[in-house]
């Protein structure tokens, strides 16, 4: 499953990285060596294997629903780039994705 | 005079209770041996100059949130982040009386085994600092090995605690998975990251695992632990200890590193271990590319948070969406981005079962190998690293090479086991880890371990040029 030019472009766009053209041409060859590597996990076949997502056998960590205080608001936007009022302010969405 | 070089945590602690020194006079003591060394070694992102605590002095690796402490994660997308809370291991850190000295460096968000993608410069080995300390806590391994502090914390993922305490010839402790709280950890790999304990001795490692184990209720991953024992005894008298066939005879795997550990092998059948030889035929050969699936897909999407919008670098632009790919392709160094790319590809439609999905399946592959090893033996031994202290420069360029430092580390680590790198001997004149691995909970088994080892090895933590 060879990565071209087109998918390192599609994989930066879902990703949101605004690459370089060096970048791209580096990453090309290099997520194709990568993906040579791991995909070495294909050789075994593993159709009756349940997979692991979590290491501990642990089911349903519950707390009491107890309502706590939350983060001041000074401090939730005390390294926000930009701050409008009670609202984290950013440039229009109102375009496709880049 | 107090010599940092020598100083173990435990002593300083004794020192301070007897009230023979001040932790203003210890906090003195390691900023002379961070101002004499560190403008050649580089372990620190930031210094703290005071602090409320007075008791035994710690450093905290940059990815552990300190209030109003600047939080980098070796990264230029959190330069100036400075959190306004604490993560619960720095909180039970001040909760214990520890003085924090500063914050050490790290590859960025903490992808790499050498510190060398740290945004901020590599750090360097104190042993020879020509060579890289190991990654990606090679600060807090240096910093330690160079008496800059007594202990440290660091965060492991694939191998970033015991990978560099190898590397620098120190105890590192990756803790089971779920008993150190990462709240307030900047994350990496959620399913992978734990935070341990860097030091000079294993009981210190002990005494510090103490301090920051056990359930947070801020970390639901996390959960009770058994109470940590400082281990006494000289001897391994009833310990089964495995050698794993696979771990111990990979490929690349330095002919001096073999040897030390064979030596540390042997004396654990003359300190009373029963000693066998068992396999773990397909967790080495297929941990890696394993690794290298779940760690950057996990990657991919914890990374997903720097947008740009709530803290941090912003890059402006006209429109949301360009803000926020320029944002983050300013902010991120090449390593993240790899791994950003990588697994995204990875959870991509059309490849998740391919990959993401094989590789969680190896990942069961990988914990029933462990466990069926640990109903023969206690403990499991092989080399931490497959070598020793590389060139600073030597695989920066080549990022498959890189990741194979941590071949031997990733294996453990895919099961949630804990493991314990104790110094073993030298190589050329270079620290030599000897990993010890134990089933889910079993610290006290590896402390009781390593103590008794470290005993017998007598290795010299004070690197040789600093003597």
């Amino acid at each position: 499953m060879a990565i071209s030019r087109e998918d390192v472009l599609h994989v930066a766009a879902l990703a949101r990285l605004d690459l370089t053209e060096d970048e791209i041409a580096r990453l090309e060859v290099q997520l194709n060596d990568i993906l040579e590597a791991v995909g070495k996990v294909s050789e075994l076949d593993l159709s009756d294997v349940p997979p692991t997502s979590h290491p501990l056998d642990v089911v349903n960590a519950f707390r009491p629903d107890e309502p706590r205080p939350s983060l001041p608001l000074d401090d939730v936007f005390a390294n926000a780039p930009e701050r409008d009022g009670d609202h984290f302010r950013v440039p229009p969405t109102g375009e496709t994705a880049a | 005079m107090i010599d940092t070089l020598r100083l173990t945590a435990e002593k300083a602690k004794g020192m301070l209770e007897r009230k023979e020194v001040s932790g203003a006079e210890l906090r003195a003591a390691y900023r002379e041996a961070i101002d004499a060394r560190d403008g050649e070694l580089h372990c620190f992102l930031t210094l703290v100059d005071e602090d409320e605590s007075d008791g035994v002095p710690i450093a905290l690796k940059d990815v552990i949130s300190t209030k109003g402490i600047q939080t980098t994660a070796g990264s230029r997308i959190l330069e100036g982040y400075v959190p306004v809370f604490d993560s619960t291991v720095a909180e039970r850190c001040k909760a214990a009386g520890l003085q924090l000295l500063g914050k050490t460096n790290t590859d960025e968000f903490a992808m790499g085994s050498s510190t060398e993608n740290s945004a901020f410069g590599p750090s360097k080995n104190p042993w020879d600092p020509t060579r890289v300390p190991g990654g990606s806590g090679g600060g807090s391994a240096a910093a330690v090995s160079a008496g800059m502090a007594p202990w440290a914390l660091g965060s492991d993922t694939g191998g970033s605690i015991k990978q560099p305490s190898s590397l620098c010839g120190n105890v590192g402790l990756r803790p089971t998975y779920g008993t150190v709280s990462r709240f307030g950890i900047v994350a990496f790999a959620s399913s992978l990251d734990q935070v341990g304990p860097v030091t000079k001795t294993v009981r210190d490692n002990a005494l510090l695992y103490g301090i920051i184990s056990g359930r947070d209720e801020c970390d639901s991953t996390t959960v009770d632990v058994p109470h940590v024992e400082l281990p006494e005894s000289d001897d391994l008298r009833g310990l089964r200890v495995g050698v794993p066939k696979e771990l111990n005879e990979a490929e690349g795997i330095e002919p001096g590193v073999t040897e030390a550990v064979r030596r540390a092998i042997d004396l654990c059948s003359e300190l009373g271990a029963e000693v066998g030889e068992c396999e773990l035929p397909r967790s080495v050969e297929y941990g890696l590319a394993c690794y290298y699936l779940v760690a950057p897909a996990e990657a991919s999407s914890n990374l997903a948070r720097y947008d740009g919008v709530r803290y941090a670098l912003r890059r402006e632009a006209d429109g949301y969406y360009e803000m926020v790919s320029r944002t983050r392709d300013a902010g991120f160094g090449d390593e993240p981005k790899r791994r950003i790319m990588l697994g995204t590809y990875a959870l991509s439609a059309g490849y998740y079962e391919a990959y993401y999905g094989q590789a969680q399946k190896v990942r069961t592959v990988i914990s029933r190998e462990f466990a069926a090893a640990f109903e023969r033996f206690d403990v499991l031994v092989s080399p931490t690293s497959p070598t020793v202290a590389f060139k600073l420069g030597e695989k920066s360029d080549n990022p498959l090479a890189m990741y194979l430092a941590d071949v031997l580390t990733i294996p453990p680590n895919m099961a949630g086991l804990p493991g314990l790198s104790i110094p073993c001997g030298l190589s050329g004149g270079l620290p030599v880890g000897l990993q010890l691995i134990g089933p889910q909970f079993s610290e006290n088994t590896l402390f009781r371990a390593g103590h008794a080892l470290e005993r017998a090895i007598g290795f010299d933590v004070v690197p040789e040029r600093l003597r």
